[in-house]
C-alpha cells in the first residue's frame, strides 16, 4: 500500500523520482488539446480511467475557452469598439477559463493525485505544449 | 618563489578564502534580487515598462512609421482642414480624427503585445522529447545520420508535418514557425514585419489587419481630402497659388499616393489570406494550393468566408504564454537559453542545466556540427526557394536560393511592403551577432554551443528543405 501524502508535503519533503509529460493532440487542429493515452510510467500509481478523466476534463475546458460563438463574437466585436481599451477593466473569456482550470488542476491534485504521490502542473506554465506530472518517490516502498 | 634554502617557515601560507574566488558568488548575489521572467528570456526581444511592451530588436523601421503617420496627419489637419471644415463640413476633420486615433492605437497594440511567442522547454521537457526522438530513430553508430526531426499528424484528413525545433527544443504546433530575427517560435506565425517593430502571430494578427485596414483608409481619405482642397482653392485662386498657399498638400499628396499602392495593396492580401485562413508564410510556400497535389486543401479553414474571417478577427484573445511580468522562482529549472539575446547574465544553475542538454545533440550530430560548410541547396527554383518563408530557422546569407526566393516573392506584388525585410534581412550569422561577446565573458560553455545550434539549425533546416 502506498503511504498517503498531503500536497503541502509532497511539495517540501518528497524526492522527484520522474516526469511523465502529456504532449498536446493536434489530430483536431490548433486547438488546445491534450493525449489521453495513458503513459505506462504511471500504471503502477494510478487507474487509466482515472488518468483519462482529468485529460478529458482539461480538454474540454480548453475547448470552452476557445469555443467559436455568439458570446465570443460579441465579446470581440465590443471589444474593436472599445479600441480593445475594454480590458484594462474587464477580464477575456479565455482568462476566466484558464482560472477555472487552475482551479480545476488544484483541486484534482489536492483531492486525488496527491495521495497517490503524483503533482500535475498547470499546462499554462509550461506554454500550454504539456501536462507535466511530477512522480515522487515513495519513501513507504522505497525508491523506485 | 622559493629557493630551496629557505626555512619551512618562511613558506607558509594564509589558506586561500575559496568562497569569494568564484565570480558568480559575489557578496551582491546574496541580496537575492528577485527578478521578472523578461529580464531572463532567452529570445532576441526588446522590453519596456518593465515587461509590459515587448518588440523585436530592430526597431528603428517602427519609428519611421510613427513618424511618417504622426507627420502626414498632423500636416492635414493643421493645414488642410481649417479649410476644409469651414468651406465643406467639420465632420471631416472629425472623421478624420477618429481614422488617425484608431490607426494609432491599433499600431502600438500591434506593435506591443506578444504575437504568440512559445515559451522555450524546460529542460527536463527537453530530455523526455530526444529520448522519444532517439527511441523512434533507433540507436545508430557513429556516422549514422539519423533523419530529420519530424512528426507527422493527420489533421481533418490532410498529413502535416510537425518540425522540431533545435534552438526551442520543441516540437513546433502546426502553423507555427520560429522567427530569426526575435528568435522565436511564434504561434500562427505569418511574418516578421519591420514597420511595426515585432513578429505577427497568432495574438497580434487582428490588430495588424485593423491597423493595415484603418491605414488604407486614413490614405485614401487623407488623399482625398487633400486633394479637394487644391481643387477647391484653385478654384478660386488658381493653381499654382494654390499650391504656395498650401505647401504641406504637396508633401501629403506624395506621401499617401505612394501608401495608397502598398498599403491598400496589402489590406487586400490580407483580406483574402483571412477569409482564406491561411498564413502569409502558408501562402507563399503554397502550402494548401491545389498545385501541390489534387487533394491538398487547408485543413484548418471553417469552409464558408465569413466564419473565417470572425474567427480571426473576433474570435477569443489567447493569453500571453510567456508571463513576462512574473517573477522567477528561484528554485525553477530554466528553459534552454541557447540564442545570443540574453539580456542578463545567467545563472550557474542555467549553465549546468545547459551542459546537461546540450551534450547530447553536440554527440549525437558529429557530422553537422562543422560550422563552416552549409548544404547548398539544389538550383531548382520550384521547392526549395519558395519555401524560403520568413519563418524559417536562420539561414546563412550566402544561399543562392535566397535570391531565387526574392523572385518567387516578387510576383506577389502587394507583399512588397513588409517582405522587403526578405531581400535586406540579416539572417543573423553568429558571428555578426553582437552579444556574443557577451555570452563570451559571462558563459565560455555557450559560445561553441550557440553557434553550433544556430549552423545546425541552418543546416538542419536545408536538409528537410530539400528532403521535403
Amino acid at each position: 500500500l502506498w503511504q498517503t501524502h498531503s500536497l503541502q508535503d509532497l511539495r517540501q519533503q518528497a524526492a522527484i523520482a520522474s516526469k511523465v509529460f502529456v504532449q498536446r493532440d493536434y489530430t483536431s487542429g490548433t486547438i488546445c488539446k491534450f493525449q489521453t493515452k495513458f503513459p505506462s510510467e504511471l500504471e503502477t500509481r494510478i487507474e487509466k480511467q482515472q488518468f483519462e478523466e482529468t485529460v478529458q476534463t482539461l480538454n474540454n475546458l480548453y475547448a470552452e475557452a476557445e469555443k467559436l460563438g455568439g458570446k465570443s463574437y460579441l465579446e470581440g466585436c465590443l471589444a474593436c469598439l472599445t479600441a480593445y481599451t475594454i480590458f484594462l477593466c474587464m477580464e477575456t473569456h479565455y482568462e476566466k477559463v484558464l482560472k477555472k482550470i487552475a482551479k480545476y488542476i488544484q483541486e484534482q491534485n489536492e483531492k486525488v493525485y496527491a495521495p497517490l504521490g503524483l503533482l500535475l502542473t498547470d499546462p499554462i506554465e509550461r506554454g500550454l505544449r504539456v501536462v507535466e506530472i511530477t512522480i515522487f518517490e515513495d519513501r513507504s516502498i522505497g525508491s523506485r | 618563489m622559493h629557493l630551496g634554502i629557505d626555512e619551512p617557515r618562511e613558506c607558509q601560507y594564509n589558506q586561500i578564502c575559496t568562497h569569494n574566488s568564484s565570480p558568480m558568488e559575489t557578496p551582491h548575489s546574496k541580496k537575492r534580487k528577485v527578478k521578472r521572467k523578461w529580464q531572463i528570456f532567452p529570445g532576441r526581444n526588446k522590453f519596456y515598462c518593465n515587461g509590459r511592451i515587448m518588440m523585436a530588436k530592430q526597431t528603428g523601421v517602427f519609428y519611421l512609421t510613427i513618424v511618417l503617420i504622426l507627420v502626414t496627419s498632423g500636416l492635414f489637419f493643421a493645414f488642410d482642414c481649417p479649410f476644409l471644415a469651414s468651406n465643406l463640413t467639420p465632420a471631416i476633420p472629425a472623421i478624420g480624427g477618429v481614422l488617425f486615433l484608431f490607426v494609432i492605437g491599433m499600431l502600438l497594440r500591434a506593435s506591443f503585445s506578444d504575437p504568440g511567442v512559445l515559451p522555450r522547454a524546460t529542460p527536463e521537457e527537453a530530455a523526455d522529447v530526444e529520448r522519444q526522438i532517439d527511441a523512434a530513430n533507433g540507436a545508430g553508430g557513429p556516422g549514422y545520420r539519423p533523419p530529420p526531426r519530424t512528426r507527422e499528424v493527420v489533421i481533418n484528413g490532410q498529413t502535416v508535418k510537425l518540425k522540431y525545433c533545435f534552438t526551442c527544443k520543441i516540437f513546433r504546433p502546426p502553423r507555427a514557425s520560429h522567427c530569426s530575427l526575435c528568435d522565436n517560435c511564434v504561434e500562427r506565425f505569418d511574418h516578421h514585419c519591420p514597420w511595426v517593430g515585432n513578429c505577427v502571430g497568432k495574438r497580434n494578427y487582428r490588430f495588424f489587419y485593423l491597423f493595415i485596414l484603418s491605414l488604407s483608409f486614413l490614405t485614401i481619405f487623407i488623399f482625398a481630402f487633400v486633394i479637394t482642397h487644391v481643387i477647391l482653392r484653385s478654384n478660386r485662386t488658381g493653381f499654382l497659388s494654390a499650391l504656395k498657399d498650401s505647401p504641406a498638400s504637396v508633401l501629403e499628396v506624395v506621401v499617401c499616393f505612394f501608401s495608397v499602392w502598398s498599403i491598400v495593396g496589402l489590406s487586400g492580401f490580407h483580406t483574402y489570406l483571412i477569409s482564406s485562413n491561411q498564413t502569409t508564410n502558408e501562402d507563399i510556400k503554397g502550402s494548401w494550393s491545389t498545385k501541390r497535389g489534387k487533394d491538398n486543401y487547408n485543413p484548418y479553414s471553417y469552409g464558408n468566408i465569413l466564419t473565417n474571417c470572425c474567427a480571426a478577427l473576433c474570435g477569443p484573445l489567447p493569453p500571453s504564454l510567456i508571463d513576462r511580468r512574473g517573477f522567477v522562482q528561484p528554485d525553477t529549472p530554466q528553459p534552454a537559453a541557447q540564442s545570443n539575446g540574453t539580456n542578463t547574465c545567467p545563472t550557474t544553475q542555467l549553465q549546468s542545466h545547459m551542459a546537461a542538454v546540450t551534450t547530447p545533440l553536440l554527440h549525437a550530430q558529429p557530422i553537422l556540427l562543422g560550422g563552416g560548410p552549409v548544404l547548398q541547396p539544389k538550383p531548382s527554383v520550384g521547392g526549395p526557394c519558395s519555401a524560403l518563408g520568413p519563418g524559417q530557422p536562420s539561414l546563412p546569407s550566402s544561399i543562392p536560393g535566397l535570391s531565387c526566393g526574392g523572385e518567387v516573392l516578387a510576383l506577389h506584388d502587394s507583399e512588397n511592403h513588409c517582405h522587403h525585410h526578405l531581400h535586406h534581412q540579416h539572417f543573423i550569422s553568429p558571428e555578426e551577432t553582437p552579444c556574443a561577446a557577451h555570452l563570451g565573458h559571462h558563459m565560455p560553455l555557450y559560445d561553441p554551443a550557440s553557434q553550433d545550434s544556430l549552423h545546425e539549425d541552418s543546416v538542419r533546416g536545408l536538409v528537410k528543405l530539400s528532403s521535403v
